[in-house]
């Protein structure tokens, strides 16, 4: 499916969202802004319907902008071959957003990755647990802008 | 013609005509025990190196080449490296089990050495129940790897010793059989008279394609006997680092290391004397100039040569294959091995009742 | 006797006691063994740390613990400039340390939309598959020693040393090569380079059928591989798995033949499929893969463009506000760069998508109810490189 057609079914499918145009310079893919809590029910359908059949997550991650954070998911279909981005915007003080582990098995590690390093509390996630950092390090969050470490970080 | 009984005998000579007939027995005996002992360090030596040498000239580098000529020395450096390191036991270790586990195995090696043949007439005891004399005492082998799997206190030794157990059990049916197969044909269970039906052949020759598969199942069983490649689930070092040697250290390692060499000399040693003639030259039945000429190559050199030759089949099988799993490993003994040596026992006892041999 | 029955009386209440200080672990049965295999492993090649649970021989949970290796390279990247960063990434994937660099390189170029010269483009792809098959190779010598068989592995790094020996001649290093800059390589080709990679073609097609007889043809290795660790087409995807892993299950996911870079597309060379989803087709692939990419080099060598090796880029570079995605198949699977950029001179975000990581999220689903030999079969064909992974 080209982008045109990406557009319209995605506005018929979320009306919510906000469809943003390709950006000239970059991928060149569109971007789908949505609410957290529309996430799951929007997730779903981009898996099911069979015209989309965005079956492969590629990316997941976060950005820390300061004021708010914003996840970032990045879906392809390996039928179709095309790609969308799907950015939520979150509270920074209480990040909180539905899993989708059980869609996308893959998610299950990359949030667990978001989980540790941002901060991010998926609701339903099955094993909400540090991954890479050692145990103690439960809610520091070191991919966020203001984490200092005065020991293991080098400022240049 | 030099050779060890002539040796041997001299020496029994010189024995009896100094000392009364007690002291004569008692300095033979101590004589026998420091030979066997230098002999089993010696071996664990030479086929060291030997296994180094094998497994660089497979994997095309040079192997150890720097301690004395071509790298000979290597081995005793490393003897000498491992006497000097601590001996350490891990803190909750079962202390008496743990250390008294490499001993147990070394003195299974050493008990085996007992009536093995080295050359003509020379053997330290030609007991009437030989071969099953090593066929029984070999099954020790498995209680000392269980004890240092167990006293380790380690779950990857303890893993390992489950494995060897299971393994040792079941491969030791078949390396039975397939012994039995020679024991029916020679009607004795005496190694002195075992080679000494081999006399107008070896065996594998006299035996059609009965003692052949004899032969091959008893290479296969002694090579899991002795947790060789590909069957060295015990120690299998990228799934359990070391198996059931994995807390020794020093000196205890260097003993289960040196067993388990002197092991593979002894079941090679073994089926080089019950299926390839021992000492006993190449003998083609009733050609009588070849076999003269045959006769004049020194019974030790044949010996040796025939044991090294298994050994360094054993090697090969090292180097070349990957390891079994321990379920593959079962079903190649219970549904493999064991049936077909079993049948092939039945035919092999039709065939020595019926005379169908050479 | 009756002393007997006290010291008995005591011993098991001291027991009890010491059952009640320690309970079991939550989510473990009684009969159930835990195991640590890593950090220091022999089997993990490198500080990969997995939690198994097991039933005597039987896995029942593989849980991974990573981060041994940790050093948050994503962070790092947010200060440093955008031609000081893809040093850092040949760190990532260390054996297929040119192909990271890679990937960065392009996507620092589609920011500052350049165009690189033939002559860049060509000895990228050409250096890509040398580095593809160099570290296929590794894994092809690790993955028989894990299986207990020692002689591939010498066998494996006797081609691997010459494709290192024509690294070194022509980048300095022979593993983190950091010969990508944006716009182009960093300096121009070794003068012997298209000989020594002839010579080299020359040595593998006269060796390559030793692995053959050694390895793919052997009862012993096939009885090791096939219907070991089996991973369905649809679990392939849902799991995110990419490379040799994903098409070991016939999901066709190569990103030189679905989102061509550089000149992949003017390129003859198939996509290795197989359909099996074991350890042996994921085997399989790779060693097809090998070909395929001597086949790419056999087209390239002799048809290298004169010209320049690089485009003439600004000395401190700035990327554009906005974000940009590149991605490139890796010797692991599709590894992808996310810069999010602000206009500065440094990366505001970067996230790298290493194929590693989600590779590693399949095992404990492909490793379930097989035995303990069997895992390391299996963490042999996902090629896992832990730096990869941890990042």
């Amino acid at each position: 499916m080209t982008n045109e057609e990406l557009k319209i079914k995605l506005a018929e499918i979320l009306p919510t969202a906000t469809i943003e145009e390709a950006a000239e310079i970059g991928p060149g893919w569109i971007t789908v802004n949505v609410e957290p809590i529309e996430w799951l029910a929007f997730a779903q359908q981009l898996r099911k319907e069979e015209a989309l059949h965005f079956n492969f997550l590629f990316c997941l991650t976060c950005i820390d902008w300061k004021t708010h954070l914003t996840m970032v998911y990045h879906l392809r279909s390996t039928i179709f071959h095309h790609n969308i981005v799907v950015k939520a915007k979150l509270d920074r003080d209480k990040p909180a957003i539905e899993t989708v582990s059980h869609i996308w098995r893959t998610a299950e590690f990359h949030e667990r990755e978001v989980y540790e390093m941002f901060g991010v509390d998926f609701l339903n996630h099955p094993d909400l647990r540090l991954l890479i950092l050692p145990d103690g390090w439960e809610g520091k969050n070191p991919m966020r802008k203001d984490f200092e470490d005065p020991v293991n970080m080098i400022r240049l | 013609m030099w050779s060890f009984s002539n040796i041997a005998n001299s020496i029994h000579e010189w024995l009896s005509n100094n000392f009364n007939p007690t002291w004569t027995i008692i300095i033979e005996m101590v004589i026998a025990g420091v030979a066997v002992i230098s002999l089993f360090a010696l071996l664990g030596l030479v086929l060291v190196i030997m296994e180094r040498k094998v497994s660089a000239w497979m994997q095309i580098r040079l192997g150890p080449n720097r301690v004395g000529p071509k790298g000979m020395f290597q081995s005793l450096a490393d003897t000498l490296k491992l006497l000097v390191k601590e001996g350490l036991t891990p803190g909750g270790a079962d202390k008496f089990l743990f250390n008294l586990a490499p001993f147990i195995a070394m003195i299974v090696a050493m008990l085996l050495m007992a009536p093995i043949a080295f050359a003509k007439d020379f053997q330290l005891w030609d007991l009437n129940i030989g071969v099953l004399f090593v066929s029984a005492v070999s099954s020790i082998m498995v209680i000392s790897i269980l004890m240092a799997g167990w006293a380790s206190n380690n779950k990857y030794s303890l893993m390992g010793a489950m494995r060897s157990g299971a393994q040792i059990v079941s491969y030791e049916l078949s390396a039975g059989l397939s012994i039995l197969a020679v024991v029916v044909m020679t009607g004795s269970l005496q190694v002195s008279e075992i080679i000494e039906s081999q006399r107008n052949g070896w065996w594998i020759f006299k035996g059609h394609l009965p003692m052949l598969i004899a032969f091959v199942t008893f290479i296969i069983a002694v090579t899991a006997e002795t947790n060789r490649a590909p069957f060295d689930l015990a120690e299998a070092e990228s799934e359990l680092t070391a198996g059931f040697h994995t807390e020794y250290s020093g000196m205890k390692f260097a003993l289960f290391f040196l067993a388990e060499y002197v092991n593979v000399f002894i079941v090679c040693a073994i089926g080089a004397t019950l299926f390839l003639g021992g000492w006993m030259p190449f003998h083609i039945g009733k050609w009588e100039g070849f076999n003269h000429v045959m006769d004049y190559i020194p019974s030790s050199i044949w010996f040796f040569g025939k044991t090294f030759f298994l050994i360094f089949l054993i090697m090969w099988f090292r180097w070349t294959f990957p390891r079994l799993r321990i379920d593959q490993l079962l079903n190649l003994e219970w549904k493999y091995l064991l049936p077909i040596s079993m049948i092939n026992l039945l035919i092999v006892t039709a065939m020595a009742i019926l005379g169908w041999h050479f | 006797m009756e002393g007997f029955g006290e010291v008995l009386k005591m011993y098991r209440k001291t027991e009890i006691i010491n059952d009640s200080k320690a309970p079991p672990a939550e989510g473990f049965g009684e009969a159930d063994m835990i195991i640590n295999v890593g950090p220091q492993h022999p089997a993990t090649h490198g500080v990969l740390h997995l939690v198994i649970t097991l039933n005597g021989e039987t896995i029942k949970n593989v849980e991974p613990h990573l981060g041994y290796i940790h050093r948050s390279i994503e962070k790092m990247c947010e200060s440093l400039s955008y031609r000081q960063f893809i040093y850092v990434t040949s760190r990532m994937d260390y054996l297929s340390a040119h192909i990271n660099n890679h990937a960065c390189a392009l996507c620092v170029e589609q920011g500052l939309q350049v165009e690189i010269p033939p002559r860049a483009q060509v000895i990228r792809v050409l250096m890509d598959e040398l580095t593809r098959i160099a570290s296929h190779e590794l894994w092809l010598g690790a993955m028989a020693m894990d299986l207990g068989a020692f002689t591939p592995f010498f066998h494996a790094f006797r081609e691997r040393e010459s494709i290192n020996d024509i690294m070194e001649e022509t980048c300095g290093a022979r593993l983190t090569m950091n010969y990508m800059v944006p716009g182009g390589v960093m300096h121009d080709l070794h003068p012997s380079f298209q000989q020594r990679v002839k010579d080299f073609m020359q040595l593998y097609k006269s060796k390559v059928h030793e692995y053959d007889e050694m390895l793919t043809g052997n009862i012993i290795f096939q009885n090791r591989m096939k219907n070991v660790g089996v991973l369905s087409a649809e679990d392939a995807i849902s799991y995110g798995c990419t490379g040799p892993t994903a098409r070991g299950s016939g999901v066709s996911c190569d990103v030189r033949k679905l989102y061509p870079y550089e000149i992949y597309n003017t390129l003859e060379f198939d996509e290795v499929l197989e359909t099996g989803g074991d350890s042996f087709s994921r085997y399989m692939v790779r060693v097809r893969e090998m070909q395929q990419s001597i086949r790419i080099i056999e087209q390239l060598i002799d048809n290298i463009p004169e010209g320049d090796f690089q485009t003439k880029t600004k000395a401190v570079l700035k990327l554009p506000k906005g974000e940009f995605y590149s991605r490139v198949e890796t010797a692991r699977g599709e590894l992808g760069v996310y810069i999010v950029s602000e206009g500065a001179t440094t990366p505001y975000r970067i996230k790298f998508r290493s194929p590693g990581f989600s590779n590693l999220s399949v095992l404990n689903h492909i490793a379930k109810g097989s035995k303990l030999g069997d895992l390391v079969a299996m963490m042999g064909t996902l090629d896992l490189v832990i730096p990869d992974i941890d990042r």
